[in-house]
């Protein structure tokens, strides 16, 4: 099992939620978050000289999937997150040892 | 003409009530963007305040007011405010400025919050993209050749108000000249990157867009009711024919979202009360409770449908200033056509009580000329405009929001 963390752009989230949802991916967490990548942000510059905003809005989104998914969920991540340009996004894929379902206590493999 | 005190004092307090509704512009669209964007149309309608009133007291007043009877713009005669004063203003006929006995500087400061409005209401269109330096310029501009023209056509005894047009607060002169302008402008700005990418941001504080909504309803009382220019019956059916209209759309938009969507939305119900105010504001003095009913009744429909508009055409309006506005004007302009009694601030008589379609045609003639003229003027003014300058913001701001990249600034703080 796997938990995919997918850092997008806000203005993504919906079609990255239709995607997931074409290929059986149903379960999903999402929060706001805030952060940079290599860039530092960006930098702006205006009339009394520039301006970095280093923390950028992003949308972080985390699915836990059976290992055999993977490639797929990433691609599906990746093509419909992306924008081509600087600040599309990042992916980590980590290991989960085990999901229990809260209302029966029944442990997911 | 000596002063009139009653009517002195309710026309200061309406000139109060109507400087409000620009701060509740604020609120009311604020709360309709994501949160990213907040601060910016608060700012916008203070720059707004600021620069209408300085446009206004120097020339503005003079232009749409002074020169009552020239056909199509005023003159310089109260330039500076100069003998714009304590007393009661005279025309040349006698009429209407200071026939009711209201002084000079009360009534050119009422109208002057009511340009104010009318400028504020476009940045609700051009939100979330459009760069503050260009957004300023392209406003003065409209001020001067837009706004003043056409408040001049309908109130200074233009060729509109020659021709027969009535509009008794403002429905031709604000809000149908701010809800096309906005469709134009929107058409040359194109759409928001994230409605070109998927998604944009839903509204981010849905309690400010009451509040401000409410600010508004509350405001409109002494837009509609305090250009009798005088505290009396006219004045009173205009606050009831207003109420009633604003009720009548509210719960009309309520009806309509539960029928098509399943629930009334909250946004819905105030954007309603919203559209019926606008579509009573020509025919307050004119049309009693019976046509104040139907005509919130139709702005709710006509208004609903207004917003769907913009996905059947593909523009993107951000906060629908053309389908409630826009809409909502030009189906008010018409509905004084056909509801005017001929009982109260005009003889003539509407379609419904037996005038004929002599007040109608005059009425949707004055509502499209100046529709086209709003429009061709804004869409030239915005296409020249955009060869001269950026009036877009970039890819990047528009991603982190005019907030910061336009106002250095966030609303709600935090680690940015």
């Amino acid at each position: 099992m796997l938990m995919v963390i997918a850092i997008i752009r806000p203005e993504r989230l919906g079609s990255v939620k239709a995607a997931l949802e074409e290929i059986g991916v149903h379960g999903l967490t999402v929060s706001e978050v805030h952060g940079r990548g290599e860039q530092k942000g960006l930098e702006f510059t205006h009339r009394a000289g520039k301006y970095r905003v280093d923390m950028l809005p992003k949308v972080k989104v985390e699915v836990v999937v059976k290992d055999d998914l993977e490639t797929k969920v990433v691609e599906t991540i990746c093509r419909s997150a992306r924008t081509g340009e600087v600040g599309d996004g990042k992916i980590f894929v980590l290991p989960v040892s085990k999901a229990i379902k809260v209302r029966t206590g029944e442990a997911d493999s | 003409m000596a002063i009139e005190y009653g009517n002195t004092a309710w026309v200061l307090i309406s000139t109060a009530l109507v400087f409000i509704m620009t701060p509740a512009v604020g609120f009311f669209y604020g709360g309709l963007l994501g949160k990213k964007n907040m601060l910016s149309v608060l700012g916008q309608s203070i720059i707004i305040i600021g620069m209408v009133t300085l446009i206004w007291v120097t020339v503005g007043f003079s232009l749409a007011f002074g020169g009552w009877g020239q056909p199509y713009i005023g003159d310089l005669e109260w330039l500076m405010l100069n003998g714009v004063g304590t007393e009661p203003l005279s025309t040349a006929d006698g009429s209407y400025y200071g026939a009711t006995g209201i002084p000079g500087l009360a009534f050119m400061m009422f109208q002057g919050m009511f340009a104010i409005i009318a400028v504020a209401l476009i940045i609700g269109g051009v939100a979330e993209r459009m760069k503050l330096k260009a957004l300023v310029i392209f406003l003065f501009i409209w001020t001067f050749v837009v706004y003043l023209p056409v408040a001049h056509w309908i109130w200074g005894n233009g060729w509109l108000a020659q021709l027969g047009a009535i509009d008794f607060a403002g429905g031709i002169v604000i809000h149908i000249t701010a809800g096309v302008s906005v469709l134009a402008a929107v058409i040359v700005l194109g759409k928001r990157l994230s409605l070109a990418n998927c998604c944009p941001d839903v509204p981010h504080n849905v309690p400010f867009v009451v509040l401000g909504g409410a600010l508004l309803w509350i405001g409109w009382f002494g837009f509609n009711g305090g250009s009798a220019l005088a505290a009396d019956g006219i004045a009173a059916n205009a606050v009831v024919v207003s109420q009633v209209s604003a009720a009548t759309a509210a719960i009309t938009w309520g009806a309509i979202s539960y029928f098509h969507q399943g629930r009334p939305g909250v946004l819905g119900l105030i954007t309603g009360a919203i559209a019926g105010l606008a579509a009573i504001t020509p025919a307050a003095g004119f049309v009693d409770v019976s046509g104040a009913i139907v005509i919130g009744l139709g702005a709710g429909v006509f208004c609903y449908g207004g917003i769907l508009l913009k996905k059947k055409f593909n523009y993107d309006d951000t906060l629908d200033v053309f389908g409630v506005h826009g809409v909502g004007g030009i189906w008010g302009v018409i509905a004084t056509g056909i509801f005017c009694t001929g009982t109260l601030a005009s003889s003539r008589k509407g379609l419904a009580y037996g005038g004929g379609f002599d007040l109608l045609s005059d009425q949707i003639v004055a509502a499209a000329v100046v529709a086209a003229f709003a429009f061709a003027v804004s869409f030239a003014i915005l296409y020249i405009l955009k060869k001269m300058m950026a009036i877009r913001m970039t890819k990047e701001e528009e991603r982190i929001g005019a907030d910061i990249t336009q106002h250095g600034e966030s609303a709600y703080g935090g680690l940015f």
